[in-house]
């Protein structure tokens, strides 16, 4: 396992989505609201790189006719095939159980705890005072 | 929970050893003004002044239907240098012939393409000038790809001057036509099309949509875009109805049809049910010497992209099987959104022989590459 800085959260604005790549996997880190959430850069059918594909909210019907939105924001669709996938579970819309992308842990960290290391942030320093960021992979 | 696999490092699919053709690449422009070379005054002036005009009403000469992404294009297809996709050379080297080592790709332009459009001497005139840039704006430049003469197919005759003028070009290695054309495929309008492609030796291609005016089902005009790229399937069965009943193949027997982005899973059905009513209605047509599934079998080839998938793949196989393992012919569709990966969307089912056919070989035999 290793633990990959993603950005200090100052340079991480909710909305955003960033890419790094850790332990030889390419990985897409998103900001909900605050909250981040971490996938595999791979949709699990042909491949697509999820980085580059749209946001979108969860549209459900309960019967023809009828529509509800709701989530806005926190859908991510390949950027092929239109694939749609849950952020926050990585969990696909159409099959849930079978058809998932790999989710890692992602979460906010002192600088004071990382500046020790052995954590990669080879593009920008660590500073004590700042939090940032940090992937599992 | 679905087997994550390592990104793939660029080359050819390791099941490709008898090489890897693409027949269905889509090249676009991004401006008229590419064209204005290849087209006289007059036309470039009738362009600008009345622009494209399918024989749709109120669509302003673009799809009636709006596609999942914009452009109906990838999302990562966009060249970081500008433009849309597949309009840069390079872009398209990178993202397509040298990421997944293909050897030989076909070009089929569809935006604009000068086909079908409502003024049948503009139709000729741009069609003409579309296969002029793709001679000079991608087959001198790049020697993996190949061009479709696109045709103006609704003026049997001025197609026919047309493909003429491209006859003997190694650049160009078929005729295009769409699925949805103003009559029937068979219908003598279009033989001198067939006949001219006959001629030059090169197969005709009827790759999926045309805005013609006709509903794009058998029942009108659908609500979704699913029903649109669903009924391609029915869009080019009454294609190779047509084709077949009309006696074109008994009429021009070297002539080669090949089926793009229709899917397939349905072209065995089509020869059954003919065939059993050939046999009760042979004297309406007596122009049929074989039963019509024998046509099909021996004039018609399919292209992959988009698979049916069902859910037991021996199914895929069955019917793979019925058309003839060396009829399906592999293609991404670059750079729309449905594109196929060379790498994810053979069915691994395969043997390892029939995939290398339907990569590579079989597009080879058919096109002489």
């Amino acid at each position: 396992m290793s633990k990959v800085i993603v950005a200090p959260v100052g340079e991480f604005p909710p909305g955003e989505r960033k890419l790094v790549e850790a332990d030889g996997k390419r990985i897409v880190v998103f900001n909900l609201d605050g909250e981040y959430f971490a996938l595999l850069d791979r949709c699990p059918h042909q491949g697509g790189s999820l980085c580059a594909g749209a946001i979108s909210g969860h549209v459900e019907s309960s019967s023809p006719g009828e529509y509800h939105y709701s989530r806005r924001g926190e859908m991510v669709r390949c950027p092929w095939h239109y694939w749609e996938f849950d952020i926050r579970t990585g969990k696909s819309w159409f099959d849930p159980k079978r058809v998932q992308v790999r989710q890692f842990k992602a979460a906010v960290e002192p600088g004071a705890a990382l500046v020790e290391g052995p954590y990669q942030a080879e593009t920008f320093p660590v500073r004590v005072e700042d939090h940032y960021v940090v992937v599992e992979a | 929970m679905n087997v994550i696999q390592p990104i793939a490092a660029p080359g050819k699919p390791a099941a490709a050893t008898l090489g890897l053709v693409d027949v269905d690449i889509h090249p676009r422009a991004d401006s008229m003004a590419a064209f204005k070379p290849y087209l006289s005054a007059r036309w470039w002036e009738y362009l600008n002044t009345y622009g494209i005009r399918a024989r749709h009403g109120f669509t302003g000469g673009q799809p009636p239907f709006p596609k999942a992404q914009p452009l109906a294009c990838r999302r990562d297809a966009w060249p970081p240098t500008g433009g849309t996709p597949a309009s840069d050379l390079d872009f398209l080297r990178f993202q397509l012939l040298d990421n997944y080592g293909v050897d030989v790709g076909v070009l089929n332009p569809l935006q604009p393409s000068g086909q079908g459009d409502r003024n049948n001497g503009f139709s000729a005139a741009m069609a003409h000038a579309v296969n002029e840039w793709q001679l000079e704006a991608w087959l001198r430049k790049e020697p993996r790809l190949r061009g479709s003469v696109v045709v103006p197919y609704e003026d049997g005759a001025a197609s026919a001057a047309e493909i003429r003028k491209r006859a003997g070009d190694p650049n160009f290695c078929q005729v295009l036509m769409m699925s949805r054309t103003g009559e029937p495929a068979g219908n003598p309008r279009y033989w001198p099309i067939y006949e001219a492609a006959a001629e030059a030796g090169l197969p005709v291609a009827f790759h999926a949509f045309g805005y013609s005016g006709w509903a794009m089902t058998n029942g009108g005009w659908p609500s979704f875009y699913t029903e649109e790229v669903s009924e391609h399937a029915t869009s080019c069965q009454n294609q190779v109805t047509s084709l077949v009943v009309e006696g074109v193949f008994e009429r021009i027997p070297k002539l080669k049809v090949v089926l793009i982005e229709c899917g397939f899973g349905w072209l065995p059905a089509v020869g059954w049910r003919l065939d059993k009513h050939w046999k009760h209605l042979k004297a309406e047509v007596p122009h049929l010497k074989r039963a019509p599934s024998e046509y099909i079998r021996d004039h018609i080839w399919v292209s992959t992209q988009p698979m049916e998938e069902p859910e037991r793949g021996q199914h895929l196989a069955d019917i793979m099987e019925w058309i003839g393992w060396d009829r399906i012919l592999f293609a991404t569709d670059y750079p729309h959104w449905d594109f196929d990966d060379p790498r994810a969307a053979m069915p691994g089912f395969l043997s390892a022989e029939r995939r290398a056919a339907i990569y590579g070989g079989n597009a080879k035999a058919l096109y002489g590459f």
